[in-house]
């Protein structure tokens, strides 16, 4: 089948990309734009690491046509890092060592990024049902959680002294 | 003892930078902004990618294998078949001693397991690379097949090795074996005779991040090979004695791993796709996808362990017979090795005057298994520990009592004839007590390691 014209906009700014049909989001990002934070770990929805957002909610890219996200708005991970310093969900992971071999962080940092957004204040459980579909083989769990509500606190604080 | 950790704790605060104190992670940044760089997030211009035609059997025999179909695939590149592999025979272990070679890169006319590499495809894109490997005909005649440990070793058993045995021969011998004092003596004068067999299963490491490497030509007739393995030199090192070329013609890059957990010691993607690369000029990339990695990549070995105690009725065990098998899979890869330090840990961290160890590396047709975190003793562990509570509950002892009685000292001798300088058992176990909250009784609070109490 031929290729056709997808646009979409990837964080912030729009992008025009020619793809065969059913062609991934998450082949687009890292294949054909080289916006390799998203990452790439079964391809087949299981793990959770190549998470982006869409419209503000948390999708794996590997399942999604890129077709689908036609004039929608994507969030990747270097959409929310910014020139200098940190994110602050960013921040908590670092300084909580919610981070091993980092494959995993990605995709967790979008869903809490997402969650937070949603939800700035949220409970233990809620922050574990947002990660319930990201999985950390390392099984740094624990401070993952502890960055999640540190990044809670974090935003909260900046909200005021804004 | 706590006082005294948080005393030694707070001096080495004073003392030291790092020892004590939180460090931020040099590596902590990159992930957190996804900039560290994957193998998976390489890639150069011109990149050819590879993919495996893999054994849809268990056993069989080659008979014939057609790549007509898969060579009009548009994309489709080369093929590479154990007729390009320079030394296609190999063993991992070779670099420290281990043999004889017995793994082929690419399968001769043979294979072992299900996803047994038989030829390499090397195209423009994976996806052409994948269609060419799902049109090559392959004509196998299956074999009856072995899954078992002791099923293996039974007279009748299909015969997976050239030397004519299903098990690892070490200097001569059927096993590794340990041989301390006089078992059969002490089981006639122990009070309790206490016997269990133990079994784990295998496990797949999983990462998150598959087995991948790109290999690339360079200018100046070198080969740079970005990878993930866990093992950069001993990886180097196999791929120049597979290629049979000098190890300074390859440059290996690495360090930056997605998980890992001894799944990626094994030296698998690296000769085949830096071949590939020398065949065609061009930089190839072969990337394990999630099912590779979950039914071929190697696994932790399932392992069958027979235990027979004698003790004493004051607790003190004098005899300890342990019959054990590891299933090395197809092949050795890191399997050898760890039955080796399964036959000197699986006496357990206790002093037994009489000790013998038999341990097996047993060859079935399952896919290879190799290192995973402790490896061969981890297995010996969890029997070991299992043993220790089923001979406190048999004899009416405490727990905690009877891994205190039985606890190895500065001085002992180890059954593998190694005189104990470093034991902690006692003081590990008195923490341990402490943050569990249980309170240990106060003959047991005065033992140590360094010296032992008169009984």
């Amino acid at each position: 089948m031929a290729s056709r014209i997808v646009t979409f906009n990837l964080n912030g700014r729009d992008v025009e990309v020619m793809v065969k049909p059913l062609t991934t989001l998450q082949t687009v990002l890292r294949e054909h734009l080289h916006l390799t934070a998203t990452k790439s770990g079964c391809r087949q929805g299981g793990c959770g690491t190549c998470t982006v957002l869409v419209n503000g909610e948390p999708m794996l890219s590997c399942l999604l046509p890129v077709e689908d996200v036609a004039g929608q708005e994507v969030l990747t991970l270097e959409g929310i890092t910014p020139v200098e310093g940190l994110h602050p969900v960013q921040q908590a992971f670092f300084d909580n060592y919610a981070i091993q071999c980092g494959y995993c962080s990605p995709g967790m940092i979008m869903v809490i990024k997402a969650l937070l957004d949603r939800n700035p204040n949220p409970t233990r459980q809620e922050v574990m049902d947002a990660i319930a579909g990201n999985v950390c083989r390392c099984t740094g769990y624990e401070p993952i959680l502890r960055a999640a509500e540190d990044a809670a606190r974090r935003l909260a604080t900046a909200a005021r002294t804004n | 003892m706590r006082e005294v950790m948080s005393e030694v704790v707070s001096e080495m605060k004073k003392e030291f930078h790092v020892v004590g104190k939180s460090v931020p992670r040099r590596d902590g940044i990159g992930h957190v902004t996804g900039k560290t760089v994957y193998v998976d997030d390489i890639s150069f211009p011109g990149m050819l990618h590879l993919k495996m035609v893999r054994s849809p059997i268990h056993h069989g025999i080659i008979r014939n294998v057609d790549f007509s179909e898969a060579e009009k695939v548009p994309g489709f590149v080369r093929v590479l078949t154990h007729r390009d592999v320079p030394k296609n025979i190999y063993t991992i272990l070779c670099l420290i001693g281990v043999g004889p070679d017995e793994e082929p890169v690419l399968a001769v006319d043979r294979v072992l397991y299900k996803g047994e590499p038989i030829a390499a495809i090397v195209a423009e894109t994976e996806e052409a690379a994948m269609e060419a490997v799902s049109r090559v005909r392959l004509d196998l005649e299956e074999l009856p097949a072995v899954f078992d440990v002791e099923e293996a070793l039974k007279p009748g058993a299909p015969i997976l090795k050239p030397w004519g045995t299903n098990y690892f021969v070490y200097e001569g011998h059927y096993c590794r074996r340990v041989r301390f004092g006089d078992v059969e003596k002490a089981f006639a004068q122990a009070d309790y005779i206490i016997e269990e067999v133990y079994n784990t299963s295998p496990i797949e490491h999983a990462p998150t991040e598959t087995t991948a490497c790109v290999a690339k030509p360079e200018p100046d007739g070198r080969y740079t090979v970005y990878t993930n393995t866990q093992a950069l030199f001993f990886t180097m090192d196999n791929t120049a004695l597979i290629l049979q070329v000098p190890f300074s013609k390859l440059h290996f890059v690495g360090g930056t791993v997605g998980g890992g957990f001894g799944g990626k010691v094994d030296v698998i993607v690296e000769p085949i796709a830096t071949l590939a690369a020398m065949k065609t000029g061009r930089p190839v990339k072969f990337k394990y996808t999630r099912e590779e990695e979950m039914r071929v990549s190697s696994t932790r070995s399932a392992w069958r362990m027979y235990f027979k105690d004698g003790v004493m009725k004051d607790g003190r065990i004098i005899a300890r017979k342990v019959i054990s098998y590891a299933d090395s899979g197809a092949y050795n890869r890191h399997t050898p090795y760890a039955v080796t330090k399964h036959a000197a840990n699986v006496a357990g961290p206790y002093t037994i005057p009489n000790v013998y160890i038999d341990a097996y590396c047993v060859y079935t047709n399952r896919q290879p298994a190799s290192a995973m975190r402790g490896f061969g003793v981890t297995p010996a562990s969890f029997a070991v520990e299992c043993q220790m509570d089923k001979i406190a509950e048999t004899i009416g002892m405490d727990p905690w009592e009877i891994r205190f009685i039985n606890a190895y000292r500065n001085g002992d001798m180890r059954p593998h004839q190694k005189v104990v300088e470093d034991a902690t058992l006692i003081e590990v176990m008195k923490a341990a007590a402490e943050l569990a909250g249980h309170q240990l009784p106060e003959h047991l609070l005065k033992m140590h390691s360094w010296d032992r109490e008169k009984v």
